[in-house]
């Protein structure tokens, strides 16, 4: 069944609450009672606030009301589909061993009730259905961390949310390979979808997880996506975000992490393509000794525009945190960066970095950057910067004295400025095919048609620069 | 080194007693407390003022009853209850004063123990004092010096009488009376202040200087100040404020205008030691300040210094719209906070002309339970080809239990232009420290030592007459660590 939310009397938001109170039991026929009382709590939240909008601070410059002024169906059930998503999709980066989730349209693919087990121990599978294998881990992590503040979208998840990814790494045990969820949008009318992700890593064990955002066919999409992440002591977490949808998709990100002592994690936000990103991230470093580092590179052309807020909370003491985000805006394109750095009182022998540089290419883009650091405790050393420039006239002079072309120059000082970020990526395959998604994208070649962020054009062929570097 | 005796040290150096905390008892003229229609027509009447006075007074009122507190403020503070302050006091004088001997004594004594006395300015510093105690301008010298070149400066209540088409033209020019809540509220009920114009490639002889003092308790001071720079001129402006000790929180909430035509220069120097409440948080003054600077013509440049060390609540962002093609902006500024003190201050640069510059130098220092924030607003619009702008804002932390943040915006909508931001926050280094001691300087000394190199940036900017006070309330603040 599904709901078609297309009558202009109502807006977005009244016709969801409408659609919630409607067809609450089909909502929440897989809930846990918590989730069902989450669900209660929130819709409450979400009635009193409705979508946020240009009036609240945190979305003074991320303007989300021509997107949800459109009309789009919210699926309470999955459509039956003929296409197979291993034939619509299939990831070919070399000599990269993932484990593969899909969501089609927002709903779990392949979910037979029962969760998958990897040879070392890792669980994973939809949460719906861990909320039937798994009742005593979903009701002690759902909900937790994701709170609403400043973001009536993550109530709206809370409320509303069907289905998403189930993750749990037990104590002790690491996943060799890269566990890979993809979210593939194929649908001729427009969508919102919802999903939530809860990922909960255990003691000493580690996981690599790579998350890519597609759409695969040219009608507006939206999405809220809220992920929870759990990163138990000492355990180690890698998240790559890969973000390549059409432009006129809207894609609201919000993940939530809680650090333990000791643990360190590594979060990469590539955003390629989208008509609208809103990315929330949030690292509380809970834990004595805690180690965050957070990237995240934005390529935006034509009219785009991200939105990056990165909230770092420094709640213990000896933790560290490092921040960077870079982006390179062509065209109309607009950028969002609000970095926040908290030191709380007694979170002594802090040490935060936060970094923020943009490159503007044309005269209509726009950048917001807005570091903001809050500090109590005396004993710390943070710092932040922030830069808003154009490429160094002084090197392209010198790329161009050794007789490389204009463009071949541009290319390569904005590729030198991405790679602070691609160098970051730990997994080898991985980073040389971000690094070809990287030049591809400069040079304008990259496209959404294009079935896969990491599926564009044969993998064999590697991308180069003519330039010749014995004249440098 | 012991933790313990740093530990003593800066609580000493932290909690110092307000030094200026007096009060003289000069009878004052009062309106009745409250806010209406009618006080706003009793100030202007009690100020002999022409009929577009009022009518501006009455329509900034009339704005202000539909406006709202803000909020976003990194501060916290009871809801002042604006009907329960005083809007007008004026020491009541019996007849015009045409030279010192006629102040009154009490008055003089105030300003002795101040160490600004009129006679010593006058004679030893070159220095014109436009002295304000609650609201009337009760003498000004140096007036004849200054009109042989042209200057004007006199208060703003004579410059309406004298010179009403310069004040009709100039003033809400840059600060329109619906800019925020409290430059509203200041234009309504404004009781005096300083008007400045210099003349056509003029530059004024004199450092123009103005005392603010809030002196009767339950007054809200409502400052004025506007300055106009004709082409080609420069002044140097500096404006000190201390208030006497009060306890219960009086508001303070100033304006400031200044217009830069093509090539003027103002630089426009503020030492403000208002009292700070005392160890507890009581009582204090809450300055909420609108200061902006107009660069209207080209080549032409504005610079803020201020150092702020006193006022329980802080809100105060001196500005500069760059709008003349190559026109300048500079912010320079030491914030120390202690106790519980509140400051969230910082600057915006908006630049619309092209070639435009600015920077914004912020240094932090908190101590005590204080909260001391920076906010800054770097704006550059598409017009402004080839813009650069150059911030950095550094906080020191002295002790665990106060807060230091910083808060800058910055947005750009061209290709060409240049920004760059960069703030740190620490501690005292402890290599540092060592390395006093270790040299024989004590802690307390070496404290002094540090916070005065590490303000010294700003302190730089400030005119020589204004660099020794400023250093003189860093080392209130710092107690016996000041060398």
């Amino acid at each position: 069944m599904s709901d078609h939310l297309t009558q202009q009397i109502l807006d977005l938001d009244e016709l969801l609450i409408h659609q919630f109170k409607e067809n609450k039991e089909l909502i929440s026929a897989f809930d846990i009672p918590k989730v069902s009382a989450l669900r209660e709590k929130h819709i409450k939240d979400f009635v009193e606030k409705g979508f946020p909008d240009s009036s609240q601070e945190n979305w003074r410059f991320t303007e989300v009301e021509s997107i949800l002024d459109q009309s789009f169906i919210h699926d309470l059930q999955p459509l039956l589909s003929n296409n197979n998503i291993e034939e619509l999709f299939r990831c070919e980066v070399h000599n990269f061993d993932t484990e593969i989730i899909s969501l089609l349209n927002g709903w779990y693919q392949g979910d037979d009730g029962s969760m998958h087990t990897s040879p070392e121990g890792v669980v994973y599978g939809s949460l719906r259905t861990a909320m039937k294998t798994y009742p005593e881990l979903v009701d002690k992590y759902y909900g937790e961390i994701a709170h609403c503040m400043n973001n009536s979208f993550v109530s709206l998840n809370t409320a509303m949310v069907q289905d998403g990814v189930f993750i749990y790494v037990p104590d002790g045990v690491t996943f060799s390979k890269t566990l890979q969820i993809i979210k593939i949008i194929d649908r001729n009318e427009n969508v919102f979808i919802q999903n939530r992700n809860l990922i909960i890593l255990g003691r000493n064990s580690q996981l690599n997880l790579m998350h890519c955002d597609d759409s695969i066919n040219h009608s507006t999409s939206l999405v809220n996506t809220v992920t929870e992440i759990f990163v138990g002591e000492n355990a180690h977490f890698e998240l790559y975000k890969l973000q390549n949808l059409n432009d006129m998709s809207g894609l609201i990100n919000s993940t939530f992490i809680k650090q333990e002592a000791n643990s360190t994690i590594k979060t990469n936000t590539l955003t390629f393509n989208c008509g609208m990103i809103r990315n929330n991230i949030e690292v509380a470093l809970d834990g004595n000794g805690a180690h965050a580092d957070v990237f995240g590179l934005y390529l935006m052309d034509k009219k785009q525009h991200v939105d990056n807020q990165i909230r770092i909370l420094h709640n213990q003491p000896h933790c560290t945190s490092n921040e960077l985000f870079k982006g390179i805006l062509d065209d109309e394109a607009s950028a969002v960066f609000n970095g926040y750095i908290y030191v709380a009182r007694d979170a002594q022998k802090t040490n935060a970095y936060q970094n923020n540089n943009n490159i503007q290419l044309k005269p209509h883009a726009t950048i917001h950057t807005m570091p903001f650091l809050e500090i109590y405790a005396d004993d710390v050393k943070c710092s932040h910067g922030a830069t808003i420039g154009q490429l160094d006239q002084e090197a392209m002079f010198y790329l161009r004295s050794r007789g490389i072309s204009k463009a071949n120059a541009r290319l390569l000082l904005l590729y030198a400025f991405s790679a602070d970020i691609i160098k970051h990526i730990s997994i080898e395959a991985l980073k040389t095919r971000i690094d070809d998604m990287v030049k591809k994208r400069l040079r304008g070649e990259l496209s959404i048609c294009e079935k896969c962020v990491l599926h564009c054009g044969s993998p064999e062929k590697e991308y180069h620069f003519e330039i010749d570097m014995s004249k440098i | 080194m012991e933790v313990n005796d740093n530990d003593t040290i800066l609580e000493q150096v932290t909690q110092n007693e307000y030094k200026y905390g007096f009060y003289t008892d000069i009878e004052s003229d009062m309106a009745p407390r409250g806010l209406s229609e009618e006080t706003v027509r009793f100030i202007s009447a009690k100020k002999d003022e022409p009929e577009w006075m009022l009518e501006f007074r009455l329509k900034a009122f009339r704005h202000w009853i539909t406006m709202k507190e803000p909020e976003w403020a990194h501060i916290q503070y009871p809801k002042i209850d604006y009907q329960d302050i005083i809007y007008y006091s004026a020491p009541k004088r019996k007849k015009e004063l045409s030279s010192l001997d006629e102040v009154d004594p009490e008055l003089i004594d105030t300003f002795n123990k101040l160490g600004i006395s009129l006679e010593e300015q006058k004679h030893l510093s070159g220095v014109a004092v436009d002295a304000v105690i609650d609201s009337v301008s009760v003498k000004t010298t140096f007036q004849d010096t200054l009109s042989k070149h042209g200057v004007i400066f006199c208060s703003f209540s004579e410059a309406v009488r004298e010179y009403p088409e310069l004040v009709k033209k100039y003033m809400g020019s840059v600060v329109p009376y619906t800019d925020n809540y409290f430059a509203a509220l200041n234009s309504a009920v404004f009781s005096d202040g300083s008007f400045c114009f210099i003349p056509n490639g003029v530059r004024c002889p004199l450092e123009l200087s103005t005392y603010f003092r809030i002196n009767a308790a339950n007054t809200g001071q409502f400052e004025r100040t506007l300055i106009v720079a004709e082409a080609g001129s420069y002044v140097s402006y500096m404006e000190g404020c201390t208030a006497p000790m009060r306890d219960e929180n009086q508001l303070h909430a100033a304006i400031v205008e200044i217009i830069a035509m093509d090539d003027a220069e103002v630089k426009y120097s503020t030492v403000q030691n208002w009292y700070p409440g005392n160890k507890e948080g009581k009582g204090g003054v809450y300055n909420f300040v609108t200061k902006r600077g107009l660069c209207k013509g080209k080549r032409s440049k504005i610079s803020w210094t201020q150092v702020e060390t006193g006022s329980a609540i802080t809100w105060k962002y001196p500005s500069c719209v760059l709008m003349g093609d190559n026109s300048v902006g500079e912010f320079y500024s030491v914030a120390v906070t202690n106790n519980h003190q509140q400051a969230d201050t910082g600057s915006k640069m908006i630049h619309i002309g092209k070639n435009t510059r600015s920077t914004i130098i912020s240094k932090g220092i908190s101590a005590g339970q204080s909260n001391n924030s920076y906010r800054g607003l770097v704006k550059i619009l598409s017009g402004a080809v080839n813009s650069r702008n150059f911030s950095q804002c550094d906080s020191l932390l002295l002790g665990s239990k106060c807060g230091a943040h910083t808060f800058p915006y910055i947005e750009t909508k061209n290709e060409s232009s240049i920004v760059e931001h960069e703030a740190t926050t620490s501690k005292i280094s402890e290599d540092q420290l060592f390395y006093c001691n270790q040299r024989g300087i004590d802690t307390e000394k070496a404290i002094g030592l540090i916070v005065n190199g590490y303000a010294k940036e700003v302190l730089n900017k400030l005119p020589m007459e204004f660099a020794v006070e400023a250093q003189k309330l860093l080392s209130i603040t710092l107690e016996g660590s000041v060398g």
